[in-house]
């Protein structure tokens, strides 16, 4: 197969071809909506062989907590916290640590090249990948949810409010792990990242805000993840104020857009270097 | 070779790579590949050939200098790259978790095809490397020739002008081997597909290399055919001698020797006019010297013995022992 044509000889590869004529026609390029799509199918598929055993940890552990937890808190208002607050940890876990984690290696390991040598737009890639983490924590919220009110006596009847939650709040914190895991200049601070904002999920989000000092509550503020339980735990009430359930969650939707934004741009930073 | 009328995929850059400072990754780097060419970069690890690659898929953006694809200039436009060509790297991590079947149609909907297109390119590609079998398997739980074979597949499906390939057969038996071949062979011909191969290899460059640039330090040190190179070294045969304990440095014409050999433990490695070698050959086939020959062997020169008289760094192989 090593047919030499005459013309190849030594010197005669030099000369500056014409770049104006005939320039190639190119390739097409991926959409926005059918790329994402097929990074979310990718994602998904990657649960199976990879992310099930990580999803029983998630659900183990939101559900360890809930049973922790009803040995100090009585029903009522801070069962509800905890409640919400474990059902949305589930959301942090994967989101948040996972995904940053994900992002982290894939990006120390030049896995990156793969996406960035595609003609895909940043967006599809850190979208569907942040989708496909989402709904990973679908099935551990739920059951941790149901069983966190069976444990405390909480009515089931706003639980359908998880389906505005879980993708609001996984947008944010997807958002946030993806970020982390793409800026992070080595993939054990990817790692490290994704855990601490997983722990400060969990410590201010599950524990009951009222007894916390002033500096934790202002923490508990800013973490994008308390808008998603407090926007759960006032659904248990008799008579929510659906207000406040919306601005908590338009909260969420707002860091999620950001942050979204932020991950997009740290991917083409990241890809390109 | 403008007299064909066409344009040629170019590469050109220069001096390249941040990362570290002070390193020069690619340093004034100047190739033209053509269209329908099967080209070559070997060289040494560290030579430069990946950051070379990176710049070319507009993954790295040179400091200096243009790289220019099939009348596309990739360092104004680098997201064009994606759409002219495509590049298999040498990690997997993106695909490892997906099945062969899902990561071929994966890429090939991220290359723009629809899920027709994609599924029936997904198919046509898999029958024609052989992957139809494991096809259901995760590129993760499968050998690392089978995972490399997986891996060409994605880079197949979605046609693009032209290849860049970066190791692809690194651990595959000879059966994935001549796949790959054949499938680069087979688009070459009917569609006139341009390959850049990045390799170490130099039994494999010889064999499937239409055209080869040896990079050392991030320099161009020789470009030619494979024919083209060896005469550069033609004058020279390669000895190689194998002791059974030591050098019998007590034989005088051996004595002579040790001087010009490079020596590696208990092989001597010379590099000889054919006349000259002949008579190395019956100096220790007889005599004193034959009883304490273990081997020996009398090449025609290689593309590895024209790196080596080239000046390549370190004087070391190209392939890894």
């Amino acid at each position: 197969m090593s047919v030499v044509p005459a013309e190849v000889l030594p010197g005669g590869a030099r000369a500056v071809p014409d770049t104006a004529a005939g320039a190639a026609e190119l390739g097409p390029s991926a959409r926005l909506w059918p790329s994402l799509v097929a990074v979310y199918r990718a994602q998904l598929s990657r649960a199976r062989v990879a992310r099930i055993p990580l999803l029983f940890v998630a659900t183990f552990q939101s559900i360890g907590i809930t049973v922790m937890m009803r040995g100090v808190v009585d029903s009522g208002h801070e069962a509800q916290s905890v409640v919400a607050g474990s059902s949305v940890l589930v959301v942090a876990y994967v989101a948040l640590n996972l995904l940053s984690q994900y992002f982290g290696q894939l990006r120390a390991s030049g896995g990156l090249d793969h996406y960035a040598t595609l003609p895909v737009p940043p967006a599809a890639v850190v979208l569907g990948a942040a989708a496909a983490y989402a709904s990973f924590t679908v099935p551990g919220t739920l059951v941790t949810a149901v069983f966190g009110c069976a444990l405390f006596g909480l009515p089931l009847s706003n639980l359908w409010i998880l389906v505005a939650v879980i993708p609001l709040a996984g947008a944010a914190l997807a958002g946030l792990g993806a970020a982390c895991g793409l800026l992070a200049p080595r993939p054990e601070l990817a790692t490290l990242l994704g855990q601490l904002g997983m722990s400060a999920a969990l410590l201010l989000g599950v524990l009951p805000a009222d007894r916390m000092p002033e500096v934790v509550r202002l923490a508990r503020d800013l973490l994008p993840s308390t808008y998603g339980v407090e926007a759960y735990a006032r659904t248990f009430g008799a008579d929510p104020d659906w207000a406040v359930v919306l601005v908590d969650l338009g909260v969420c939707a707002g860091v999620g857009v950001v942050s979204l934004a932020v991950a997009t741009w740290a991917y083409r930073r990241a890809a390109v270097r | 070779m403008r007299g064909l009328g066409k344009t040629y995929p170019a590469v050109k850059s220069r001096r390249g790579a941040p990362g570290t400072p002070e390193v020069r990754a690619t340093d004034g780097v100047e190739l033209d590949v053509r269209r329908g060419e099967v080209f070559g970069l070997l060289g040494p690890n560290g030579a430069g050939k990946s950051t070379l690659v990176r710049q070319l898929t507009g993954l790295l953006r040179p400091d200096t200098g243009s790289v220019e694809i099939l009348g596309h200039d990739i360092v104004r436009h680098p997201e064009r790259a994606a759409r002219l060509l495509a590049y298999l790297g040498q990690e997997s991590t993106a695909l490892d978790e997906l099945t062969v079947s899902l990561a071929a149609e994966t890429t090939g909907r991220l290359r723009g095809l629809d899920v027709r297109r994609a599924r029936a390119e997904r198919d046509a590609v898999l029958e024609e490397l052989g992957l139809t079998p494991i096809a259901g398997r995760a590129l993760k739980k499968l050998s690392g020739g089978q995972r490399r074979l997986a891996c060409f597949a994605t880079a197949l499906v979605g046609e693009r002008p032209l290849l860049v390939l970066d190791e692809p057969t690194t651990g595959m038996d000879p059966v994935a081997r001549r796949a790959v071949w054949a499938a680069v062979d087979r688009r070459r011909a009917e569609r006139g597909t341009t390959v850049l191969l990045v390799t170490h290899n130099v039994i494999e460059a010889e064999t499937v290399l239409d055209r080869v640039a040896v990079l050392d330090q991030g320099r161009v040190i020789a470009c030619d055919t494979p024919a083209g190179l060896k005469e550069r070294v033609a004058g020279e045969v390669r000895v190689e001698l194998v002791w059974r304990e030591r050098a019998p440095l007590e034989v005088p014409e051996v004595a002579v020797l040790r001087e010009r050999a490079a020596e590696s433990g208990r092989r001597w490695t010379l590099r000889l006019a054919p006349e000259e070698a002949r008579a190395v050959v019956a100096t220790v086939t007889g005599g004193a010297a034959f009883a304490a020959l273990d081997d020996f062997t009398l090449a025609t020169p290689s593309l590895e013995d024209v790196y080596l008289a080239l000046g390549g760094a370190a004087r070391q192989g190209l392939v890894k022992t």
